[in-house]
């Protein structure tokens, strides 16, 4: 008797799940048959207990003219049924999706200043040392040695050439960061021992690396100018030769902008600084290759080079040092004594070969590289100006077309870069983007700090189609007009208040 | 990637169009937007920047040039098809519409000549 009941209890939950699965298998068998005409995607989906992750789930969706161009697709049935109601292929259904899969949803990189991709010739130069050609390039004693040596130092004679340079004076480090790193606290360190040259002479607008090299010297005891520039991101060539003192060691100036793209007067530069006795060093990772440079003719003692911004590898850069009259450093890594004894540590030959293919590549190719990226700059450029109330930011005259610094009055940068989630862009450098503080570089130009916030920078590269930047030229049209229409200031603008008038009151 | 080749009349002419061709298809197996169109482009204005060169022995080293640059085209190719991604926004034209005709359907991936 004790043992009747569950065995009852047994018996009926085993009809009771096999009725219910009968059901559900009589339901899915009229699913099937009422929907035969329709696809067997649907009835995949139908079947699936897990909902499908939505692609664009965090995007902003807007209607600009791009959403609506997809609209057909978007709206199932009407794009593929036909107004005269023809038929219906049953694959129809999966093809539609396949046709909005075809557009893609990665976004166009426009952020040429922040890295650029592997240019593929780069790549199939460096394939053969990753695999087969592995020795250690300091290597003296056998065959892989000499060969990973062979292959350096033609990759040091092909940056050297891109500079103008002895291909001795080229000294390989990790990146633009350690070249500055290098030159600015090695200079100040080996003449500031002697007690005699205490001072450093650098700009506001340079990049953190510098500023931050500085400020830490500054604690060892030296003194350091930060140069204003002028409203379009020069420096004033009097007030750079009234901050040089006798006891200056080194002048510290970039080549182009990261942010605004202003090429300095390198020349002029170099001259003074030759003229003053002090040493020159530029940060030209944003030039070499992009614009001539010739350390001889320019008077640069010391030059940071990145590889990743001219279609190298990430992780390599080289600091040129220049013998004759000889620059002397202390390094900062010290050990093997590779390198002049000026950057100790075993070369990365893969990295290196990739380096100096990349510059000669850049050489030759310089002068077609550079009519495109104008072209495409000029066409981007003209396209965001003929919005109203937007700007430039830095000298239109002076500046490498591949860096546009717009500045979009009464859009939060922030939320333009938000809406733009199809385009990768950047408000300013990638060290800064994590901060939604505004750019330093935009404040030392003396811009308001609403404009340093509205300020989009375009990369323009090698690889930048036109297509894409007329896709741009769109969205951001289209999505600059949708941001000011929610916004109040714009109200009052478009009413011909002047903001500056307006006293807000305090609560 | 070709940088500099030749279309020169007279007895190469149809090693050199062979050529061009062969680049121009090469170019466009490219998996990447960006790379595919470069390819291209790049392709077709060396071909035209170099029209115009007679100098035989420079036609041979125009010739040898480009001869280097197909095979670099092979190898990165199909190390661009190993590692696809997923398409840009702006692929398929600025719709991704096919506007020939009935169907409505863009190919998912470009393949054969083309």
């Amino acid at each position: 008797m004790a043992n009747i009941a569950p065995s009852v209890l047994r018996q009926a939950s085993r009809l009771a799940s096999k009725s219910t699965l009968s059901a559900a298998s009589r339901r899915s068998a009229q699913l099937l048959s009422s929907s035969s005409t329709s696809s067997p995607a649907r009835v995949v989906a139908a079947r699936s207990y897990v909902t499908e992750t939505k692609r664009d789930h965090a995007q902003v969706q807007l209607d600009t003219p791009i959403r609506l161009d997809k609209k057909e697709f978007e709206q199932p049935g009407i794009a593929l049924s036909g107004q005269d109601g023809s038929h219906l292929s049953p694959m129809a259904d999966v093809l539609k999706q396949a046709t909005v899969m075809d557009e893609g949803q990665r976004p166009i990189y426009l952020d040429m200043q922040a890295t650029t991709p592997v240019d593929p010739r780069v790549l199939d130069a460096m394939l053969p040392f990753f695999t087969g050609v592995y020795g250690n390039p300091h290597s003296r004693t056998h065959a892989y040695g000499w060969e990973s040596e062979k292959a350096v130092e033609q990759a040091r004679e092909h940056i050297a050439s891109l500079i103008g340079a002895d291909p001795k004076e080229i000294i390989f480090t990790s990146g633009a960061t350690e070249s500055n790193n290098m030159s600015i606290k090695g200079v100040a360190r080996f003449f500031g021992r002697s007690g005699k040259k205490k001072h450093i002479v650098t700009c506001q607008t340079e990049h953190k690396c510098v500023l931050d090299s500085c400020r830490h010297l500054q604690d060892e005891g030296f003194e350091v100018t930060y140069l204003p520039v002028m409203s379009n991101g020069l420096i004033d060539m009097k007030a750079l030769e009234d901050a040089i003192r006798p006891d200056t060691a080194l002048v510290s100036i970039m080549s182009v902008n990261n942010e605004i793209g202003v090429i300095q007067p390198l020349a002029e530069i170099g001259k003074l600084c030759r003229a003053k006795k002090t040493f020159f060093h530029t940060d030209a990772a944003q030039a070499v290759g992009k614009i001539k440079l010739d350390v001889n003719a320019m008077n640069i003692d010391l030059m940071s080079i990145s590889s990743h911004k001219i279609y190298g590898p990430k992780g390599i850069g080289a600091c040129y040092v220049r013998r004759r009259p000889r620059v002397r450093l202390d390094p900062i890594i010290s050990g093997g004594g590779q390198e002049r004894g000026l950057r100790s540590g075993t070369l990365a030959p893969p990295l290196v070969v990739g380096f100096g293919e990349a510059c000669r590549i850049a050489k030759e190719e310089m002068e077609y590289d550079s009519k495109r990226i104008k072209y495409l700059s000029d066409r981007l450029l003209n396209g965001l100006l003929s919005m109203e109330h937007t700007s430039q930011n830095g000298d239109p005259e002076h500046f490498y077309p591949g860096c546009v610094n717009v500045s979009f009055a009464y859009v939060e940068g922030e939320s333009l870069l938000m809406a733009l989630k199809d385009i990768a862009l950047s408000s300013g450098s990638a060290c800064t983007s994590a901060s939604l503080e505004p750019s330093y570089v935009l404040r030392a130009l003396g811009n308001s700090d609403e404009s340093a916030h509205s300020s989009i920078r375009f990369g323009i590269g090698r690889f930048t189609t036109e297509q894409e930047i007329d896709y741009v030229l769109k969205a951001v049209t289209a999505r600059v007009g949708f941001l000011r229409e929610l916004s109040p200031l714009w109200e009052l603008v478009q009413e011909g208040v002047d903001l500056n008038t307006i006293e807000w009151s305090q609560h | 990637m070709p940088s500099t080749t030749v279309l020169k009349a007279g007895e190469s002419a149809p090693k050199v169009l062979s050529l061009y061709r062969q680049l121009l298809r090469q170019g466009n197996q490219f998996a990447a937007y960006n790379f595919r169109e470069y390819a291209k482009r790049r392709t077709r204005d060396a071909f035209r920047e170099n029209k115009t060169v007679e100098d035989p022995r420079k036609v041979q080293e125009l010739f040898q040039k480009g001869l280097r640059e197909l095979q670099m085209l092979k190898r990165q190719t199909v190390i661009s098809q190993f590692y696809e991604s997923d398409r840009l926004v702006v692929e398929g034209g600025l719709s991704g519409k096919d506007k020939s005709g009935q169907g409505g359907i863009v190919r998912q991936k470009d393949t054969g000549w083309d």
